[in-house]
């Protein structure tokens, strides 16, 4: 068994259409060397669930999605993820809009193979009323009226971790590794970008286990991709790069900036990305977010 | 106590806004934004020391966070409360009061965070999405910070998306359980609110000195109700002023009111 693949390797095993899960949160721990790959690539009709930062951002600047389902879309220390923005107010976006809670739940829903969670959150709101969920009456005595959140499938998921080993066991490292099990769980198939592969984690890292945030049969392809996360933060190997955010975010103002941005940052390979953004030993020594 | 000579609205608006959190007991208590935060941590460091919170990434801390840069080890962890169990620990299960900032409020204390103007298909200014404020507010107790009091804000009809449950009879779908819906404070530049009224309607408790009522109606988008005894905002005292202070090395709070004027006294 080897899960081992080649960013060549995971993109051509995308189809255009799927629903893929980012795990990550806003601009931390996202797996942006995969969402490069699709960048660079002919997929389109996505449709895409996450806890959306640049990773949705970009995909939407480059025409990648027809749908996306989401708990917010930002950058933190840029509130707004301004080509979301774009995307939103020039319309033609079909959006599911939930509660942050929701989202995860509905991941749990599909992780469990259930149809729906029930739970008090979205009730009363317009991401009801606007999300067309159905409500369930608690058949106990109580009765309660509560909103039946559906599974959220996915036919993949993207993570990024720090360890993995050719056979899919993974180590996440860092205080929060958010909901990117359960994108895992709810996914048809999970492809996890690391920033080290081993051949044995057993071997490597055995002190680590507890970092095994999801079992490896829920992986189904590894992908080395040191740094992999950045522009994002990946917590405790190096922070955000958030002068590279802010220009990217600057970009969305400037006339072709993002087809210049896509052509000279994102650039026709992961090989040489590292080297566009200021090189590895930069990145590398990105300072931890305070926050 | 000694009243301290020199204040500004900020802080003495911290000093309200810490008053939300006053014998909340053991709960997190969040706040959104450069003052909600100082007042929470004011709340703790002064009179309820049982509250919790977190440095804002994953840690549990007895001594709240300095605004600001700082070493990134600075903070000491007591507990770990990470986002991957937020949702069971602190929000679902009502062990939070937060204090956030929207871009809208009507008068059933429904907000929005999503978008302004034009449809849920497009919108004409997407902002953040609704993020945590469904579950939050029909989970856990709420409260408001808004820097510059406006009809912008206090808008006449309901805000845009309904972000967060209030207290809207047309919104109380039968048979739900809206019992944990629980608003507290609103503390603006002009006052401070509750929702104390009839039918939970806000309310103005509260004038900081040199503000009357009318000058708070008129810069609301629907009418107020007026507390039977308004009381006048206090001045920060010494001690507070030098906890804010000290958890804002930086001065972030110099820029969270326009020109960041100076306090008053009654």
């Amino acid at each position: 068994m080897n899960k081992q693949l080649t960013i060549e390797q995971f993109v051509a095993s995308l189809k255009s259409g799927m629903t893929i899960g980012i795990a990550g949160w806003g601009p931390r721990r996202k797996p942006m060397a995969l969402v490069r790959a699709i960048l660079r690539s002919d997929l389109k009709d996505l449709t895409i669930v996450a806890y959306g930062g640049p990773d949705v951002g970009m995909l939407c600047a480059a025409g990648k999605v027809k749908k996306v389902i989401f708990g917010f879309v930002s950058m933190d220390a840029i509130p707004l993820e301004p080509y979301f923005r774009k995307a939103r107010e020039t319309g033609g976006l079909d959006i599911l809009e939930l509660d942050e809670g929701m989202l995860q739940w509905g991941l749990k829903a599909a992780a469990f193979r259930l149809p729906f969670l029930p739970t008090h959150v979205g009730l009363g709101t317009d991401v009801m009323t606007h999300g067309g969920f159905r409500t369930v009456q608690s058949p106990y005595n109580d009765g309660e009226v509560l909103l039946a959140m559906p599974a959220l499938k996915l036919d993949a998921a993207l993570l990024h971790v720090h360890r993995a080993d050719r056979l899919g066991n993974i180590q996440a490292l860092g205080p929060d590794t958010y909901y990117d099990e359960w994108f895992a769980r709810a996914a048809d198939r999970t492809f996890v970008s690391t920033e080290e592969i081993v051949d044995r984690m057993d071997v490597s890292y055995p002190d680590d286990a507890r970092a095994n945030i999801v079992e490896r049969c829920f992986v189904h392809g590894v992908i080395a991709a040191p740094l992999g996360a950045h522009p994002t933060s990946m917590p405790p190997s190096y922070g955000w790069d958030m002068k590279h955010l802010k220009s990217y975010a600057d970009s969305a103002h400037e006339d072709g900036g993002w087809d210049r941005y896509l052509a000279e940052t994102i650039g026709a390979d992961e090989a040489g990305y590292l080297g566009r953004v200021g090189g590895k030993d930069a990145v590398s020594s990105l300072p931890l977010p305070i926050f | 106590m000694t009243t301290a000579p020199e204040f500004t609205l900020c802080e003495q608006l911290i000093v309200a806004a810490s008053e939300a959190w006053r014998g909340n007991g053991e709960l997190v208590a969040t706040g959104i934004g450069p003052a909600p935060r100082l007042a929470a941590g004011l709340a703790k460091l002064t009179h309820t020391p049982e509250l919790m919170m977190t440095d804002g990434e994953a840690w549990l801390v007895e001594d709240p966070v300095p605004l600001g840069p700082r070493g990134y080890d600075d903070r000491k962890a007591a507990g770990y409360l990470p986002f991957s169990r937020f949702f069971d620990a602190a929000v679902w299960s009502g062990k939070r009061h937060a204090m956030v900032t929207p871009s809208q409020i009507d008068r059933f204390g429904q907000t929005n965070i999503s978008y302004l103007g034009g449809t849920y298909e497009q919108p004409k200014v997407q902002m953040l999405g609704a993020r945590g404020f469904p579950g939050n507010s029909i989970c856990h107790i709420n409260s408001m910070f808004i820097p510059q009091h406006s009809k912008r804000v206090f808008v006449e009809g309901e805000v845009d998306m309904v972000s967060s449950v209030g207290y809207n009879p047309a919104r109380r779908t039968p048979g739900v359980n809206f019992s944990r819906v629980d608003l507290r404070l609103i503390v603006t530049d002009l006052c401070v609110m509750d929702f104390g009224g009839r039918d939970n309607a806000i309310r103005v408790v509260m004038l900081h000195p040199g503000v009357t009522f009318d000058q708070v109606q008129d810069a609301t988008g629907f009418a107020l109700e007026a507390a039977d005894e308004i009381k006048t905002t206090p001045a920060p005292t010494a001690e507070q002023l030098a906890i804010i202070a000290r958890l804002d090395p930086h001065g972030l709070r110099a820029g969270v009111i326009k020109d960041n004027p100076a306090g008053r006294r009654s």
